[in-house]
């Protein structure tokens, strides 16, 4: 059971890391306007 | 004529200034045509072009754009240049905040990861995880469940906070109740080493629960967007001549004898009279008849009054705060009282469901304490029951249901604008129709003896003019080829002129043309008078139908004359006609309706339909409709196709079938597992089993609404 004590921080590490990334996109307003990007996708000169 | 969207055939090469600022917008317009990523483009490029603007970002979910520019700059100008471009375009009331919806949103994702993380340390304990690894699995779940739980179930607490301090029970007491006991249980196991710690339960009750409220504001969001954008439809600005200078101020601040100069087309702001000249205005906004109203220098202007003639100057009489308009929308509110009292089916739901489980829990505790006389076991054993029994699913049962519906009616061109409104549609037994403006239309009649070719020129001016009485023509005369026209221009207020093979023709209004008729045509130097008459709106005669085959007590209301009524009556086949109605009389027909027991669907357009609008059971208005009316309406249907009213019926019907399938769902899943609770045998891996299928299940079956 000792293969736990590196197993359960590194689950704990991944689940933050993709928390950090939800907040991430949260802040920079990814999702303000879904229909509006879906669009903006097809738009010529890329832009973010 | 303009196209619907003009940035679809041309696409205007749009250049982004960079972002000056990531600070809130200082402008909001709401621009309610715009579809595509072409308009987005163009919308966008027409701002930065324009001077003193920094950015400008357009939201396509929401139909609006949000300026960067310096305060205080006056919008008209940008709205002008949009709407040369084909772009509606409406200076926003008040800026809808994304903060608290983007703070939901928050609360969902770190609530869900939590749950995620805990689940995996719960799955090893549920494999038969024992002594210290279990305890420690406790101690990690316990770190991450605790904080997590005071910050994602905050807006549980806080309304069950303010629901006991008013002294009375809702959905919120027993979810918050729940959620607080299983974390304070589960750290009392960690603590002393028991074998069962509810982490995971409550983690995934919040979760699923913020789903559910996170789907509520969603779609409450829509329906105050929606309402906000038709509230923009209001003028909110207007041109005042001050010292012989165009100043644009808020309507709210017109005085009384400040002169407004209007445009043709124009909706008449406040009360007035007519400064000089001659004016015709469409009063069928207050009066429901679409007969022109002439008036000579002094006539009185009604607020809500479109002029069909203009620029004119109009000397106000009163401010907008005592405007006849605004006294109408007063009065609709008193009128809408009822409504608002109605109890939602979530309401209902929490109102059995709350004291139903607190007493079962509190009868498992007393029960089990006396039977075993173990406090520690009659304690779990309630506290699991309260656990236990599903509010998740019933938290979700409806708004997945009414998400799912508002959307779908969404993109049939139907906005749905309260949330009761659903559940109201559903309860109609009979549909009452205002005539003017929702089962018929206002057209123009081509004379008899109109020659061909003259009859191509007039399709052709009519194709080219924007106001809606031309349309009628363009349809009526749709099998006569169009034929070349010379240097058409527009007169605004009064017409088109032109010149067909180097004779000058015109169309337009009488006066204009040297004609007693309203309007006319001049080829040359022959004048043909055009007759308004009335036509049945499309769709309507088949609504009309439909809704008597589905067994529907079909009523028409006019304010108009008693032949004209019956005529049209005779060929809606409509037996039930009240004519020469005023505003008064409607509501007093729809409350005589409500009173015997009838509940009342209102569908009407004008100001005069209004009273009677709030006060039925629930309303619709088309999307040509004035202001006030879509603001009285629960559902406005966008392109003004009545049959829209049937497939309103129908889904609304289907969701309120379907919420009560999913409290049936969730009904039975607690029968189950409340006895289950009871009788002690209650674990976190049965909770949790039970919460997530009962969740995903009443989901799912909200998905069926079609």
């Amino acid at each position: 059971m000792n293969v736990l004590v590196i197993l359960v921080p590194c689950s704990l590490l991944l689940g933050l890391g993709a928390l950090a990334a939800f907040v991430w996109t949260l802040r920079h307003g990814q999702y303000d306007d879904l229909a509006g990007d879906a669009e903006r996708a097809l738009a010529e000169d890329s832009e973010k | 004529m303009t196209a619907a969207c003009p940035a679809c055939i041309d696409t205007g090469d749009a250049v982004e200034k960079p972002d000056a600022t990531s600070s809130l917008p200082t402008h909001e317009l709401v621009l309610p045509t715009i579809h595509c990523m072409a308009c987005i483009k163009s919308v966008e490029g027409i701002l930065t072009d324009q001077p003193g603007i920094m950015s400008a970002r357009v939201n396509l979910s929401r139909k609006r754009v949000a300026i960067f520019a310096s305060q205080g700059e006056d919008p008209t100008a940008w709205i002008e240049a949009l709407t040369k471009s084909g772009f509606e375009a409406y200076e926003a009331r008040q800026s809808l905040d994304s903060a608290s919806d983007a703070k939901l949103l928050l609360r969902l994702g770190v609530a869900g990861f939590a749950m995620m993380n805990v689940m995996l340390l719960s799955v090893a304990v549920w494999s038969g995880a024992g002594g210290t690894t279990r305890e420690l699995f406790h101690w990690i779940a316990a770190a991450i469940a605790l904080p997590t739980a005071l910050f994602c179930a905050e807006p549980f607490f806080r309304h069950a906070a303010s629901a006991l301090r008013a002294g009375r029970l809702n959905m919120d007491v027993p979810i918050s109740l729940a959620i607080i006991l299983a974390s304070v249980m589960s750290l009392y196991e960690t603590f002393t080493g028991g074998e069962h710690a509810y982490f995971d339960a409550a983690l995934s009750l919040t979760f699923f629960l913020l789903a559910g409220r996170y789907l509520e504001t969603r779609m409450r969001q829509s329906a105050r967007s929606a309402a906000a954008d038709l509230a923009a439809l209001e003028p909110g600005r207007v041109t005042c001549l001050v010292d012989g200078e165009r100043v644009s101020r808020p309507v709210d601040e017109v005085k009384v004898n400040d002169v407004l100069a209007l445009a043709a087309g124009a909706r008449v702001p406040v009360d007035g009279y007519l400064k000089e000249g001659q004016a015709q205005v469409d009063r069928s906004a207050l009066t429901g008849e679409s007969e022109p109203v002439s008036l000579a220098a002094g006539g009185e202007l009604i607020s809500g009054d479109v002029l069909l003639t203009g620029p004119h100057e109009v000397i106000a009489t009163r401010a907008a705060q005592h405007s006849t308009l605004r006294k109408m929308i007063e009065l609709a509110e008193r009128a809408e009282g009822a409504r608002t009292r109605y109890t939602g089916l979530a309401d209902k739901a929490a109102k059995i469901y709350a004291p139903l489980v607190h007493g079962l829990a509190l009868a498992g505790f007393l029960g089990w304490y006396f039977w075993s006389g173990d406090l520690h076991h009659a304690a779990m054993v309630a506290i699991s029951t309260l656990i236990i029994t599903c509010p998740c699913a019933l938290g979700l049962a409806v708004p997945a249901v009414a998400t799912v519906a508002t959307g779908r009616m969404y993109r049939k061109a139907i906005l749905v604008k309260s949330e009761t409104a659903l559940e109201r549609l559903a309860e109609v037994d009979t549909v009452v129709f205002d005539k003017t403006g929702t089962l018929t239309r206002a057209s123009l009649s081509v004379p008899k003896d109109l020659p061909r070719a003259e009859k191509a020129v007039l399709k052709t001016l009519a194709a080219a003019s924007d106001h809606p009485l031309s349309a009628s023509l363009v349809h009526a005369l749709g099998n006569e080829p169009s034929v070349e026209l010379d240097q058409i221009k527009e007169q605004p207020g009064r017409g088109l002129e032109a010149s067909w093979q180097g004779m000058p023709v015109a169309f337009g209004s009488g006066r204009w043309l040297g004609s007693d008729a309203a309007t006319c045509l001049r080829v040359g130097s022959r004048i043909y008078a055009l007759a308004h008459k009335e036509d049945i709106a499309p769709g309507a005669i088949e609504t009309v139908a439909a809704l008597q085959k589905q067994g529907f007590e079909v009523h028409m209301l006019t304010g108009d004359k008693r032949a004209h009524a019956d005529h049209c009556a005779a060929q809606l086949h409509l037996g039930n006609v009240h004519s020469e109605l005023q505003p008064a009389d409607k509501l007093e027909i729809v409350q005589g309706l409500e009173a015997k027991g009838q509940r009342v669907l209102m569908v009407g357009d004008g100001l005069n339909d209004t009273l009677a609008l709030s006060a039925a059971h629930a309303s619709a208005a088309p999307g040509n409709a004035l202001e006030a009316s879509q603001n009285a309406a629960d559902v406005v249907f966008l392109n003004g196709d009545l049959t829209r009213l049937l497939d309103a019926l129908r889904i609304s019907k289907r969701s309120v079938r379907r919420i009560l399938e999913n409290f049936g769902l969730a009904g039975t899943y607690n029968a189950i597992s409340i006895p289950l609770a009871l009788a002690g045998f209650a674990t976190p891996l049965l909770a949790a089993l039970a919460m997530s299928t009962s969740s995903i299940l009443v989901t799912l079956n909200a998905l069926r609404v079609r």
